[in-house]
């Protein structure tokens, strides 16, 4: 796609699409221990809260001076952590309400500090909140030769020290996270990782605040770290999955933000709001179609569940039938089967079309038959069912009349081993409380039988 | 220089609340930027229309909040209100597009409300689906639907900034809010709201208060657990849409959670608790707003915000109910109880100890060795048993109980070796181990449970039930 299509300069837009890149990373890796630890919503509180310190930071400075902001901001993120578990422990609060007290309080003091600061500083929330990336490759620094913004560069020092942070305390977050307990055992200070990783927090937030704003800070800090969690279980490689999906936002957000409301007949629009729209889209995706905990794929593994089950209690409905030597009133025994599992009409055609493709039944649409490989089936069910009839009326005293609603639900634990010590509970059996014989699973061969 | 201001605006809003109108402007240095007295004197007076307007509003959406904000509070919600309100942007933002593409005003306020209820509502159903349909928890799920939400809200802002038609100044007013700019019939929409939470809450007290603590109880009821909860959502969205004009987006998470957080120290009672969490709503709305009508440049929302900030600090340390101070108290009076205990028995066992006939008392040095208890902690226990006349010091320097102290030694020694029966016969606990198991259970022995425990060792072990005295008890006094 030809980008000037799109009006794309790239003396900016490459450094607009490379400082969100880096900024969506540095957030992505602390991020996904936040979220491990069930503290995401943290992230929210700490950029919110490092407000009062930037205002305390510039009233000290009188300044925009960068060493007295990102030190302002770690206190106050640790603060923000602190005061969040006093509250909790000495107030007994909730904990997530002490966050929200904490939070909303320090976000209102920094409101007013920043309003009397602000005749000496040139800050308003305003750009805090959604910040100006659109600006970052107007303030350039010289460096190596060429002109680098000077956002581009900070967010590249805080990626390294997020990226060396977590390489030097792997094990230690990785144990702490997900077991704070052992990790105490081990020897780690699960406190001090804790502190440590609301500096991190605090530190990235700061920095990312400037050039990206902070609601694309929450939007990193925890929406890439869900999507990669729903696509995998390892730790490593959610890491890096929630890098890569960071990165990919930042690149389609600025994209976006610039084709998107043209295409409305709009002017563009900001990139930090599309980064945010955009993560957010990715996030939707895993979820409709994450391989293992996608809402599709655990629907189709339900549905295919019920289907089974459907498909056995047909099964079962055809092999009583002909055992009572009923066969050939087909209509009848469709109408038998479907109320088998109160299997609606699309159901019951579906589990029939699935039965006649394995080819366990047979006979035109009329006749509904079994066929040997179904009645193998059937008769494995049936067994199942009546051996667990047996079991139950022996071993938990269920009455003979009510066993079998219990069996028709445990007909369906088919397990080899379950079944084999089912029959040894019951001794054998032969017959279950309804007097119906239970089917051996080898039925005797036919051969034999006519001897 | 400026935190001097913070600070004494803090000083200002306890002397109002403390003291007579006309007390404070004498102690308080009058600067160019600070309020004058007659300025002072016409806020208190509620003088002003505009004033007025704005304290009757924001007391309203601190009484609204309050309320509905408890049962959020107890439903363990708390931050539920922070997703709304931030997804509420993008229904604003929206609202303002469709209107303006049909050609009316963007502006039309119950339109760019019923925008924010919708996007509002749609927040709420993201985080309830993520967290039922996945493996995403409830805190993510949470900060994804605000960020997202948010991050739409501004995309649709931006779109807005850059359109010929129609300016967007106003609506970053629902970020920030405009407080001190509120309109009567701001207030009067603020009241209308306010007045459906209360009537709602108090029509479905009882429902509610269910559903908030026992919500499969609620359900076996037979009353609809879902449809409960859509009321409560539909109410907590309602008074954050309202309330985003008058203290902006994220000042409204904070009238949710703070006044019933506050409220819960003072009391258990639940009706008590939402009374109180409407009455802390109202009172840091009508202080905040007369503070900032003072002091026009600073952003009012959070001035009512920090004022509902100090009652709940106020409340964390001197709420009765479960403040600081009163767990401090209840924690050191069971302490004490504990030391004087221990050191009664300790004496208790001394004396069974002794030879017979009349002894010369118990010295600190043999207290000291016959229990793990440092010299200060000893020392302290002595001086206070002494001075609540348990004990007395003879000529000789060394300790004897008095007769009071020897009915209590007595029933505590009792109690103990009652315990450690009970543990040995019915716990199947080590005789060699009883003792330490019964040291901590013996303090919190009630009446009943002494009673109890007698009956049953009387069947086990009749001659147990009253604890052997092996030697004559010597009379103290003598």
């Amino acid at each position: 796609m030809p980008l000037a299509a799109l009006n794309w300069n790239p003396a900016l837009d490459n450094w607009i699409v490379v400082a969100g890149v880096l900024c969506a990373v540095a957030c992505a890796l602390p991020g996904t221990f936040l979220m491990l630890r069930r503290m995401s919503m943290m992230g929210d509180a700490i950029s919110h809260a490092v407000l009062p310190g930037l205002a305390i930071a510039f009233l000290f400075a009188e300044s925009r001076n960068s060493v007295a902001m990102f030190a302002g901001a770690a206190v106050v993120g640790v603060l923000t952590a602190l005061l969040t578990q006093w509250v909790h422990r000495l107030g007994k609060v909730e904990e997530s309400a002490s966050m929200g007290v904490v939070f909303t309080a320090l976000f209102a003091l920094g409101l007013l500090l920043i309003v009397r600061a602000a005749d000496h500083v040139d800050l308003d929330p305003g750009c805090v909140l959604y910040g100006a990336i659109e600006l970052v490759p107007l303030d350039t620094v010289h460096l190596a030769g060429t002109d680098v913004p000077r956002a581009v560069v900070t967010l590249a020092a805080i990626v390294l020290l997020n990226v060396l942070f977590i390489l030097a305390f792997y094990k230690e977050l990785k144990i702490s996270s997900f077991d704070p307990a052992l990790a105490t055992t081990l020897g780690i200070h699960a406190g001090l990782m804790h502190y440590l990783l609301m500096i991190i927090v605090a530190v990235t937030t700061v920095a990312a605040f400037e050039s990206v704003g902070s609601i694309l800070v929450i939007a990193m800090l925890i929406v890439p770290a869900a999507t990669a969690h729903l696509l995998t279980d390892r730790l490593s490689i959610t890491l890096l999955l929630a890098a890569a999906i960071a990165a990919a936002a930042a690149v389609l957000g600025h994209l976006g933000a610039i084709a998107l409301p043209p295409l409305l007949g709009f002017e563009d629009t900001s990139t930090s709001g599309m980064m945010a729209v955009m993560v957010g889209a990715l996030f939707a995706l895993a979820l409709l179609a994450a391989p293992r905990h996608g809402v599709v794929s655990r629907l189709l593994v339900r549905l295919g569940l019920t289907l089974r089950i459907t498909e056995e209690d047909m099964l079962g409905v055809l092999y009583r039938l002909e055992e009572s030597g009923r066969t050939g009133e087909s209509q009848r025994i469709i109408s038998l089967m479907r109320q088998a599992r109160g299997a609606g009409p699309v159901l019951a055609r579906a589990a029939l079309a699935d039965l006649r493709r394995r080819g366990e039944i047979g006979g035109r649409r009329e006749s509904v038959a079994l066929t040997e490989r179904g009645r193998t089936r059937a008769r494995g069910l049936v067994r199942s069912h009546r051996l667990w009839e047996a079991y139950l009326e022996r071993h938990w005293n269920v009455a003979p009349q009510r066993v079998h609603t219990s069996a028709e639900r445990l007909e369906h634990v088919r397990d080899e081993s379950i079944q084999r010590r089912l029959a040894e509970r019951t001794d054998h059996a032969e017959v279950d409380p309804h007097g119906s014989a239970i089917p051996q699973r080898h039925p005797p061969d036919p051969r034999q039988q006519r001897q | 220089m400026r935190t001097r201001h913070t600070s004494a605006a803090f000083a200002f809003a306890l002397l109002l609340l403390a003291a007579p109108a006309d007390a404070e402007s004498g102690s308080l240095r009058i600067e160019s930027t600070w309020p004058s007295a007659a300025q002072i004197a016409r806020v208190l007076m509620l003088r002003d229309h505009n004033t007025r307007v704005v304290i009757a509003g924001t007391a309203l959406l601190g009484l609204a909040c309050g309320t509905i904000g408890t049962f959020l509070l107890l439903r363990r919600r708390a931050l539920m209100g922070d997703a709304i309100s931030h997804a509420t942007l993008p229904g604003i933002a929206a609202a303002f597009l469709v209107m303006t593409a049909a050609g009316g005003s963007g502006k039309y306020l119950p339109g760019l409300l019923l925008g924010a209820l919708v996007s509002g509502g749609l927040g709420v159903a993201g985080v309830l689906l993520i967290r039922n349909l996945t493996r995403i928890r409830e805190d993510a799920a949470l900060g994804i639907v605000l960020s997202v939400f948010f991050g739409l809200g501004v995309a649709l802002l931006g779109v807005i900034q850059k359109m010929e038609r129609g300016s967007a100044a106003g609506l970053e007013s629902f970020i920030y809010g405009k407080t001190a700019s509120m309109l009567q019939s701001d207030a009067l929409l603020i009241g209308a709201c306010a007045l459906v939470i209360t009537l709602v809450c108090a029509l479905l007290f009882k429902e509610l208060t269910l559903l908030c603590f026992d919500q499969e109880f609620c359900a076996a009821q037979g009353r609809r657990v879902l449809l409960l909860d859509a009321v409560m959502m539909t109410l907590v969205i309602a008074v954050t849409v309202i309330g985003l004009q008058a203290v902006g987006l994220i000042l409204i998470i904070a009238m949710l959670i703070i006044p019933p957080a506050a409220a819960r120290f003072w009391t258990d009672r639940l009706a008590a608790s939402v009374t109180l969490a409407a009455a802390f709503g109202a009172l840091s709305g009508i202080v905040g707003a007369g503070l900032s009508a003072l002091a026009p440049r600073l952003p009012a929302g959070a001035i009512i915000v920090l004022v509902a900030t100090g009652l709940f600090v106020v409340s964390l340390v001197f709420g009765p109910a479960r403040g600081v101070l009163s767990r401090l108290r209840d924690h050191l009076r069971l302490a004490r109880t504990v030391a004087r205990q221990n050191l009664l028995r300790t004496m208790y066992e001394a004396y069974e100890r002794a030879p017979a006939g009349p002894h010369a008392g118990v010295s600190r040095e043999e207290l000291l060795a016959r229990r793990s208890w440092s010299p200060p902690r000893l020392r302290a226990a002595l001086r206070r048993a002494q001075r609540e006349s348990l004990l007395w010091r003879n000529s000789q320097g060394a300790f004897e109980l008095t007769v009071e102290g020897l009915i209590q030694a007595r029933r505590t020694v009792r109690n103990h070796r009652l315990w450690e029966l009970y543990l040995i016969h019915h716990a199947d606990i080590a005789p060699s181990h009883v003792d330490r198991d019964a040291d901590q259970l013996e303090h919190v022995l009630g009446a009943r449970m002494v009673a109890e425990l007698e009956s049953l060792m009387a069947a086990a072990a009749p001659a147990a039930a009253v604890p052997p005295s092996p030697h004559d008890l010597p009379d103290p006094r003598r």
